[in-house]
């Protein structure tokens, strides 16, 4: 499907989404709420069938943080951006770990680098970081560690 | 850290697979948990050289970070390079000299041979055999020269800035890339001889580490581990980048979803690099060798992600700009990280010996999962 | 003509002129002890050298060529380094065990000396019951393993003595069945008595096929017993590290290293004597000319000369082969060798009985 097309789709299956475009795939921005209903629909509806889950990160943009979801169909080679925006002192977001297995992974590290609590994850525990380090995020702007950080 | 393991509440040993272990290649650490020598669980500890690019490279320039990402797959670092070239070249949206390009292409098809054959000599080391390792590397040093005579270096290349390459290639490059291709084939069956066609070995991979096409698409499998499931997914058909769509190769696909396929994937891998080298040797158009820039480049506010095809399957990276010199956010959606998301899944179930087998026919490498 | 029987007559000799049968006894004892441990001392430097060599020449690069002359002092170099080397005791280990094992694996590698014929009538001790001797006393080396394992206090090393227990005890069969190959065709059980029996050629070339297939079969036991690859599933450097050597360091660990070495030149010594005719020279039946040249070389030459030839086998064996899983190894053994060595052992009385061997 091409982006025109995708766009229309999804305005079907959530019609409060909010388009951005300009950059090489439909970026969409959904609220934390509808985002696990429309995963599922992303994932099991036959003309979407987003099965590739190929980018799952997270930006800290100081007031806000944002999920950021790289979706691709190996069937339809159909891309999509999905972007869901958090609070930055309580960010907590449904997990995804269910649909598409590599998120167990993905969300494990965006946990520890960012502190997004996700919701019904089988095991969220520290991946990267040793002990120690739960509550600290390295990747937030707002972290710093004198010692080990080296700025140019 | 180094919480006490020993023995679950069922009475399961827990044993742990390195930091330092022979077969772990780097600093992975598994901690398994075995039932005599049957594998029920596997949870990967990671970390243990994590440097945290991704930060650092919130502290450097367009023109630095590249240099950052040699270090992250230093197995195929000039393909790391490129990926970071092609993105900053979206976002100014530089026209590459076609010379470039095609030098890129070549250089990146060897840097996978190079990797491939350290994995074929290492894999057959996991397994017990400790010859082939001398003869990969036998070929793997003529690569190994052709680049430390092009740019310097024979691991972490550095050869691409953004615009082109840093310099133009060497007088005796085509001459020595042919001698390289002619010493390849004529000792590519002897690989087969030695390791492929023993029973052993078979034996050893058949039916070991069975991923069906869903779980590898699942946990975001990709690259041989990937098409060793059959599962079509190498960005340099799907999404073509540098010249990648004037050439002809095949997409090696292998239906056998085990170690062997993944095995044979990656040997037939290394002919088919060996064909797009062959069609472009002769090619190299005349021309500069870099595009004009300037010297401090500025990618415009937005998101950039470019997608490339390494060695062990999909490299990502994803820039987030606010338009100043240095990215607000950048991701390195590394393959090894999602591969490895996969190992538990896979192992459950099959021998200890099997393990390492199926790790070895992931190809991890270390500084690619923990970045 | 100077020949090891030659000298060993002279010294039992000279001992019983110079001193009482008791005190000649106790110093030809202890005259055996001394080179024993010098024939180890040195078959251990050799060997490494050899299959370092071995290992060079298969793996396209050189091999130790820096110290001495040829690099044939490299091992002693190691040796020396090993000796040096602090031997640690891991914590939480049974010390006693610990340091018990590697003599307990040592001891039944020299114990196996014992009835080995190096020479035409130079033998330490020339048994009736050889071969039984020589079954019962390397599954011992087991022992050894598994107390190191054990004792250890380690995981590797438990799951590596607990391989190596299960892999000699099921490959104990076929070795033994397959040395029960040639005691039927020469009816005899002292090693000495079945190298006579070989007078007129080789038990490999008379015993026809049955003869073959006992001797590849023991082949393979043989390596699967000594824990070489591609049966080295104790020590799987890649998925035990070292196995059931793996905290071991220092000279504890060089004897279990001279130990594996030690076995393999026993092996091979008995594979030799059993198969290709031990010190007998290449005899063809009854061709006098041929044969008596054959003799001029002397037996301990040709008895080093096929047990090297069998080492160098099983280091081909070792730098060629990937590892076999525990499962299949059980399988290659229980399923396939044990019932073909069955098969065999009829198949030969029946050769023996119809006198169908030369």
């Amino acid at each position: 499907m091409t982006n025109e097309e995708l766009k229309l789709k999804i305005t079907t299956l959530l019609p409060e989404a909010v388009f951005e475009e300009g950059g090489e795939w439909l970026n969409v921005n959904v609220n934390a709420t509808a985002w696990p209903a429309l995963a599922t629909q992303l994932l099991h509806e036959p003309e979407l069938y987003f099965n590739y889950l190929f980018c799952l990160t997270c930006i800290d943009w100081k007031t806000h943080l944002t999920m950021v979801y790289h979706l691709d169909s190996t069937q339809y080679r159909h891309n999509l951006v999905i972007k869901i925006k958090l609070d930055t002192n309580k960010p907590e977001i449904e997990t995804v770990s269910n649909l598409w297995r590599t998120a167990e992974f993905h969300e494990r590290e965006v946990y520890e680098m960012f502190g997004v609590n996700f919701l019904n994850h089988p095991d969220l525990r520290l991946l990267i970081l040793p002990e120690g380090w739960e509550g600290k995020n390295p990747l937030r702007k707002d972290f710093d560690d004198p010692v080990n950080m080296i700025r140019l | 850290m180094f919480e006490e393991i020993g023995t679950t509440a069922e009475g399961d040993l827990q044993i742990n697979v390195g930091p330092q272990h022979p077969a772990t290649h780097g600093v992975l650490h598994l901690v398994l948990t075995l039932n005599g020598e049957t594998i029920k669980k596997v949870e990967p500890h990671l970390g243990y050289i994590h440097r945290s690019i991704e930060k650092m490279c919130e502290s450097l320039t367009y023109r630095q970070f590249s240099y950052v990402t040699s270090r992250m797959d230093y197995l195929s670092s000039h393909i790391n390079n490129n990926a970071c070239a092609l993105i900053v070249e979206k976002g100014l949206q530089v026209d590459v000299p076609e010379r470039a390009k095609v030098i890129r292409v070549i250089i990146d098809e060897l840097t996978r041979i190079a990797s491939h054959e350290l994995w074929w000599g290492a894999m057959a080391m996991d397994l017990g055999a400790f010859t082939p390792f001398f003869h990969a590397f036998r070929e793997r040093e003529t690569i190994n020269e052709i680049m430390e005579e092009t740019c310097g270096a024979r691991l972490t290349m550095n050869y691409i800035v953004p615009g082109g390459l840093m310099m133009d290639i060497h007088p005796n490059f085509q001459k020595k890339v042919k001698s390289f291709i002619q010493l390849f084939r004529s000792k590519f069956d002897e690989y087969n001889e030695l390791v492929t066609g023993n029973i052993i070995f078979q034996n050893r991979m058949k039916g070991v580490g069975v991923l069906s096409p869903e779980d590898a698409i699942s946990y975001g499998c990709t690259g041989p581990a990937a098409r060793g499931s059959g599962v079509k997914c190498d960005i340099r058909k799907l999404y073509p980048y540098e010249i990648y769509d004037k050439v002809q190769f095949d997409e090696v696909l292998e239906t056998g979803c085990d170690s062997f396929a993944r095995y044979m994937v990656r040997l037939k891998e290394m002919l088919e690099s060996i064909k797009i080298i062959e069609q472009l040797i002769d090619n190299i158009p005349e021309g500069e060798f870099q595009a004009k820039t300037k010297a401090v480049l500025k990618l415009p506010k937005g998101e950039f992600y470019q997608r490339v095809e390494t060695a062990r399957g999909e490299l990502g990276v994803y820039i987030v700009s606010e338009g100043g010199t240095t990215p607000y956010r950048i991701k390195y959606r590394s393959p090894g990280f999602s591969n490895l998301s996969a190992l538990d899944h896979m192992a459950r179930g099959s021998k200890l010996g099997d393990l390492i087998a199926m790790m070895g026919t992931l190809d991890l490498v270390i500084p690619d999962i923990d970045r | 003509m100077l020949s090891f029987s030659q000298i060993a007559s002279d010294v039992d000799q000279w001992l019983h002129k110079v001193c009482s049968p008791t005190w000649a006894l106790v110093f030809e004892m202890v005259i055996i002890g001394v080179s024993v441990i010098g024939l180890f001392a040195v078959l251990g430097l050799v060997l490494v050298l050899m299959e370092r060599r071995v290992a060079a020449w298969m793996q396209i690069r050189l091999g130790p060529n820096r110290v001495g002359p040829q690099g044939l002092l490299q091992s002693l170099a190691d040796t020396l380094k090993l000796l040096v080397k602090e031997g640690m005791t891991p914590g939480g280990s049974d010390k006693f065990l610990f340091n018990l094992a590697p003599f307990i694996a040592m001891i039944a590698a020299m114990l196996l000396m014992a009835p080995i014929a190096f020479a035409s009538n130079f033998q330490i001790w020339n048994i009736n019951i050889g071969v039984l001797y020589v079954s019962a006393v390397s599954s011992l080396s087991v022992i050894g393993i598994l107390m190191a394992g054990w004792a250890s206090n380690n995981k590797y090393s438990l799951m590596g003595a607990m391989r190596s227990g299960a892999q000699i005890v099921s490959y104990e069969l076929s070795a033994g069945l397959s040395i029960l190959t040639i005691v039927v065709l020469s009816g005899n059980l002292g090693l000495n008595d079945i190298v006579l029996s070989q007078k007129d050629g080789w038990w490999i070339f008379k015993g026809h096929i049955p003869a073959i297939i006992a001797f590849i079969i023991f082949m393979i036991a043989v390596t699967a017993e000594t824990n070489r690859a591609p049966f080295d599933l104790a020590e799987a450097e890649s998925e035990l590290t070292a196995g059931f050597h793996t905290e071991y360091s220092g000279m504890k660990f060089a004897l279990f290293f001279l130990a594996e070495y030690i076995n393999v030149f026993i092996v091979c010594a008995i594979g030799a004597t059993l198969f290709l005719g031990g010190w007998m020279p290449f005899h063809i039946g009854n061709l006098e000319g041929f044969n008596h040249v054959m003799d001029y070389i002397p037996s301990s030459i040709w008895f080093f000369g096929k047990t090297f030839f069998l080492i160098f086998l099983i280091m081909w064996f070792r730098w060629t082969f990937p590892r076999l899983r525990i499962d299949q190894l059980l399988n290659l053994e229980w399923k396939y060798l044990l019932p073909i060595s069955m098969f065999n052992i009829i198949l030969v009385t029946v050769v023996a009985i119809m006198k169908w061997y030369f």
